[in-house]
């Protein structure tokens, strides 16, 4: 029976959802070098047309499909059959199929688009659209299954993911890692060139426009309008709120509260709090925001102390964050929020943050492992990243023969 | 004729610029560059942790003057300029063989 108030709310959190995209382009955008802006933008936007028709094809029946053994949908929905104005008989029951589905279509083309923060400056842009359909198709879709398909093993397991900690961040952080030790550095980052953001501006309102997304990722994720929809809502916005100025502190006992280091804890916290928004009470969002920067900012330093160039850190971020935030859930989840989670730690339930780390552990391992196998493929068959001679030009010019800022005549 | 090259803290630009117009001096071309002295540059944070950055930006004023006028101009940009810290930067004089002016192809000194 279709609810007109829960549709509505469905259908704005999918846009909300779909402006992330761009918004997140940029935010990595303002991140790297001039010569890459472009680029860097583009892997995010092209995203948006080619996940998405991929996601209406095949992806929505691999992730949301009839169940088959607990690892992935079958194909009775391939290119939308059956999937129409009427409900979903197990998803989303109160709004059309049709708006369940493509609201889940912006994750999708959102958990690629994060990863791509690991392989800026350097990846061709050819074998990044052949690497992103494979991502999709090997790592994206099964893990959706798994922990949002009827019948996936992680759901069967009671795993709790309210809205994408393990099916994109934890998916997305790992394989940035992933991809960015298979790529290698960029040019000169051994060497200690700085490696100078383009437009800090850009970045922080890309942030913006990812928060303001943030409140249909999170409080769309309860698929419907009303009570638990609202707490989520809030929760994402305290969490948010906590992570960012627990972060602009920890720059400022260093050096400076930097305008940069406020924006990227904002993320870290949204970040952690998307697996818990639904189960936990709004105001845990306050340890769940803190703990999140403080777990993110040591990450960064300790990737770049090793030398790794996992260039826009999505595995400190996201992947750490969203660690954190699916463990962080098994402990303050409270059936009381919602009567479909569960109890966790703190009330007494600590099976339930063992659980929550067998998702961790199992997503994070396949994602990393199968990541890294579709990028050597990828890399060993068309090669994954471009010419020296373009990385020096930048990637703007070699990969898509524009500029950013052109023109010498007014 | 000599060009003065002055590489000057941006800050000092609008002083400069004063001192030169009272000694008559008023054509120049002003740019925004960056540049390194003795100086190390300074420390920018990334998202955690931060970065060194060696040049530093400056502004450099360009103008061509009378060989008499070469001494007042010197004097008056480095007064000006001058804050006694490192970073100060530099004043280059060169020689100049002719100058067009391209409105209406006076040449030499009654181009400039």
């Amino acid at each position: 029976m279709i609810n007109s108030g829960d549709t509505a709310w469905i259908l704005v959190s999918a846009a909300l959802v779909m402006l992330m995209t761009p918004g997140l382009a940029l935010f990595y955008g303002g991140m790297v070098r001039r010569k890459n802006i472009l680029s860097t933008i583009m892997m995010s936007f092209a995203l948006l047309g080619l996940i998405g028709l991929l996601w209406v094809l095949y992806g929505y029946t691999m992730g949301f499909g009839p169940n088959f053994g607990g690892i992935i949908g079958k194909f009775d929905w391939v290119g939308l059959r059956d999937v129409g104005q009427k409900p979903s008989t197990v998803y989303a029951t109160t709004v059309p199929h049709l708006a369940f589905m493509i609201y889940q279509a912006m994750f999708a083309i959102i958990a690629v688009a994060l990863w791509t923060g690991g392989v800026v400056e350097r990846t061709k842009f050819s074998a990044f659209l052949i690497l992103a359909i494979l991502w999709f198709t090997f790592v994206y879709c099964p893990v959706a299954h798994w922990v949002w398909g009827s019948g996936g093993w992680l759901a069967k397991l009671g795993c709790l993911d309210f809205a994408g900690g393990i099916v994109v961040h934890i998916t997305a952080g790992m394989s940035a890692l992933a991809l960015a030790l298979l790529l290698r550095p960029r040019k000169g980052f051994k060497e200690g060139e700085p490696m100078e953001p383009d437009n800090i501006p850009l970045v922080m309102l890309g942030a913006g426009l990812l928060w303001f997304g943030w409140f249909g990722f999170n409080g769309g994720s309860a698929l419907k309008s009303g009570g638990l929809a609202s707490s989520a809502f809030v929760a994402t916005y305290i969490s948010g709120a906590a992570a960012a100025m627990t972060w602009m502190g920890l720059g400022w006992i260093y050096r400076r509260p930097s305008a940069l280091g406020a924006a990227t804890g904002a993320i870290a916290g949204l970040a952690a709090i998307t697996p818990a928004a639904g189960f936990v009470s709004p105001i845990a969002g306050i340890p769940i925001g803190v703990v999140a920067s403080v777990i993110c900012y040591y990450c960064m330093l300790f990737r770049t102390k090793r030398g790794v160039d996992e260039s826009l850190d999505v595995w400190a971020v996201h992947g750490m964050g969203g660690v954190w935030g699916v463990l962080a859930t098994g402990i303050f989840a409270s059936l009381a929020v919602n009567s479909a989670g569960a109890d966790g730690l703190i009330y007494g339930h600590a099976i339930q943050l063992a659980k929550q780390l067998a998702g961790v552990a199992s997503v994070a391992v396949f994602a990393f492992a199968a990541t890294w196998v579709l990028g050597k493929i990828v890399d060993v068959t068309i090669g994954l990243r471009v010419k020296e001679e373009e990385e020096i030009v930048g990637l703007d010019i070699s990969q898509h023969g524009e500029r950013a800022y052109g023109g010498i005549s007014r | 004729m000599k060009k003065i090259e002055a590489i000057i803290r941006p800050e000092k630009l609008e002083s400069v610029k004063a001192a030169l117009a009272e000694i008559g001096i008023l054509g120049m071309t002003v740019t925004e560059v960056s540049g390194r002295g003795r100086q190390r540059g300074i420390c920018l944070q990334w998202r955690a942790g931060e970065y060194r950055v060696e040049f530093l930006p400056r502004v450099k004023i360009e103008t061509v003057v009378l060989d008499e006028e070469v001494g007042k101009t010197l004097n008056a940009i480095v007064r000006k300029a001058r804050t006694g810290e490192r970073g100060d930067g530099k004043v280059f004089v060169f020689p100049i063989d002719n100058a067009v002016r391209v409105r209406n192809g006076d040449e030499g000194e009654n181009a400039i």
